[in-house]
This record gives structure tokens, C-alpha cells and sequence, in this order.
């Protein structure tokens, strides 16, 4: 069994790391929609997906992944939303972890929203 | 339909958060001998009126204003009733809300418990302010996660903070692995 002596371990050696991260006011946010339409449609897997891969790759001071309840488009759902500072918001829609590995490259990294997956490219407003 | 018990775990210990319940208490556990697989989710948030006891397991009842559904409680209702098990809510406006399910654990139609680790990591990562006990226990064997106990410890150290939130989930992954053994929830 895992005991929580590690956790004490851990308090050690992360404590005075912790101090130095703070809310950057340039942080994008990236939100996924975990009510029971996202759940149900897969959400759990693509949150994780994202969380995993920003902190894999460091980027934790940069991007920001959180999640929310529904939006009303449930049938559009795994849903996730970016928020840029000085941005338009963009939502993809009918997500998985593939196009949600695509959009941490390409949007979230390299700054260009993917359009294939937005809700915008769907026709819908 | 959600394809596992831990998505409704998940999804209805959401509500539990949303019902702003400081702690929340979940509970899985499967008995080979009693052939049943026990699910607990309790919270001391708002609770709910008898009224709307009644309705939460009617499909088109639901207090979001978003949409005019709301499948939570009723797929978890129906994913237990359909294993031969049984489904009840006790709730107290002020006092707070406890939803119990029971599945039959070899019964067929029984969807698997799935990555119960992931939504419990989930539920605390995500949901700072809110303090969670598990406690998953098989055929005797049993791992206890006390949210309240690792802040302690932690001292002003964040739960989601990256190596911290890791461990957590190793935690999880790790003490289920040994509490299963060569049962299959």
C-alpha cells in the first residue's frame, strides 16, 4: 500500500516552490464541460488528456486547464472552451483526445485556433 | 447512458460540490459473497426538499437553467435497478445529501466500475475547497483517501499542485490494485 509518509516527502520538497506560482494575468484558460452531457459524451478522458500533457510539457504557469458545468449545447459535447486574454473565445466542440492533443500543439502552443474543430466551422453560432 | 458506475460517480458527486458541501463522502464497496457492488455518495451541502426528492429521479426535472433535462440521477437509478440492485436518496434541506446504489455484482448487465482513480483525482483536483473521504473496500480488503488528513500534512501545499496532484493519483491507482486482487470490479 502507498502510505502518506510520501505526502510528507513531497511537502518537503515542493514547499518552497510553491510560493513562486501565482495567477498570471496573460494565462490562457482552457475549460472543459464536465456536467452529465460532457461525462457522458467523454469529458473525463479529454480533461485529463489536457491537464496531463500541460503539465508533462511545463506549461502550468501559461495554460490554465479547469473545467465547467453545461453550457446549454449538449448535444455538441465533449465541449472545451479557450479563453486568450484580448481574445474572441473559442469553442470546440464533439472533442476526443486526439483532436484535444491537436489543439494543445497547434492553438494552445503554436497560436493558431484549429478551425476544422470549432463550433464556428460547424455552421452553427 | 454513462458507459461506467465511476462516470456517475463523478457526475453525481458533481451536484454534491455544486450543492456547496465542504465534505463529501463516497464509498465504494463490492462483497463477492453478498454478490453486490455498494455504492455511497454523501454530502453535507444544501439538500434538497422532499419535493424535490421526488422528482431528482424524473428525467425532466432539473434546477439548471441551461437545458431542460437532467439524466444524472436517473441513468445512476436506472444503472442500478437494472442489476437487480436498488437505488435510494435521503436528503434534509440545510443537513445535506446521501445517495445510495445498489448493483448485483455478477449480474450481466452490470457495467463495469471503470476508472473509479480518475474520477476521485478528478473530484479533488478540480474542487479545491471541497474535502473528500474514500473509502474502497473488497471483500474485506480495504484503502481510505482523507482529503482533510493530506492538507494537514500538506501544510499550505495546493492538492493540485503537479507533483503533488500525481501522487495522489498514484495513490489511488495503486492501493485499489492491491485492495482488488483477482476480484474484477
Amino acid at each position: 500500500m502507498k502510505s502518506l509518509a510520501e505526502l510528507q516527502a513531497l511537502r518537503e520538497k515542493v514547499q518552497n516552490r510553491v510560493n513562486i506560482r501565482q495567477e498570471n494575468a496573460d494565462m490562457i484558460r482552457v475549460v472543459v464541460g464536465m456536467a452529465t452531457c460532457g461525462i457522458a459524451a467523454g469529458a473525463r478522458p479529454v480533461l485529463n488528456e489536457l491537464a496531463d500533457r500541460v503539465q508533462e510539457k511545463g506549461l502550468t504557469d501559461k495554460i490554465q486547464v479547469s473545467q465547467t458545468g453545461c453550457i446549454g449545447l449538449c448535444q455538441y459535447e465533449p465541449i472545451v472552451e479557450v479563453f486568450e486574454p484580448g481574445k474572441d473565445k473559442v469553442t470546440y466542440i464533439k472533442m476526443d483526445v486526439d483532436k484535444a492533443d491537436e489543439v494543445l500543439e497547434r492553438h494552445l502552443i503554436g497560436g493558431h485556433v484549429v478551425d476544422k474543430y470549432t463550433m464556428g466551422s460547424s455552421g452553427l453560432k | 447512458m454513462m458507459t461506467e458506475i465511476s462516470l456517475n460517480i463523478l457526475d453525481v458527486a458533481e451536484n454534491s460540490t455544486r450543492a456547496n458541501a465542504s465534505l463529501v463522502t463516497l464509498i465504494v464497496a463490492a462483497s463477492t459473497a453478498e454478490d453486490t457492488l455498494k455504492v455511497v455518495i454523501a454530502d453535507d451541502g444544501c439538500g434538497m426538499t422532499e419535493e424535490q426528492v421526488q422528482k431528482v429521479t424524473d428525467p425532466f426535472f432539473t434546477t439548471r437553467t441551461t437545458r431542460k433535462v437532467g439524466l444524472g440521477v436517473p441513468f445512476f437509478k436506472q444503472a442500478a435497478e437494472s442489476t437487480g440492485g436498488s437505488f435510494d436518496i435521503v436528503s434534509e434541506p440545510g443537513v445535506g445529501t446521501t445517495v445510495t446504489a445498489v448493483f448485483g455484482l455478477s449480474n450481466i448487465d452490470r457495467m463495469p466500475l471503470g476508472d473509479i482513480s480518475s474520477t476521485v483525482h478528478n473530484l479533488i483536483i478540480y474542487h479545491p475547497e471541497t474535502d473528500f473521504f474514500f473509502r474502497y473496500s473488497v471483500d474485506g480488503r480495504e484503502f481510505t483517501l482523507d482529503t482533510r488528513e493530506m492538507k494537514e500534512i500538506l501544510g499550505g501545499v495546493p492538492l493540485d499542485e503537479p507533483e503533488v496532484s500525481a501522487y495522489i493519483k498514484e495513490y489511488l491507482v495503486e492501493n485499489k490494485k492491491e485492495t482488488d486482487k483477482e476480484v474484477f470490479v
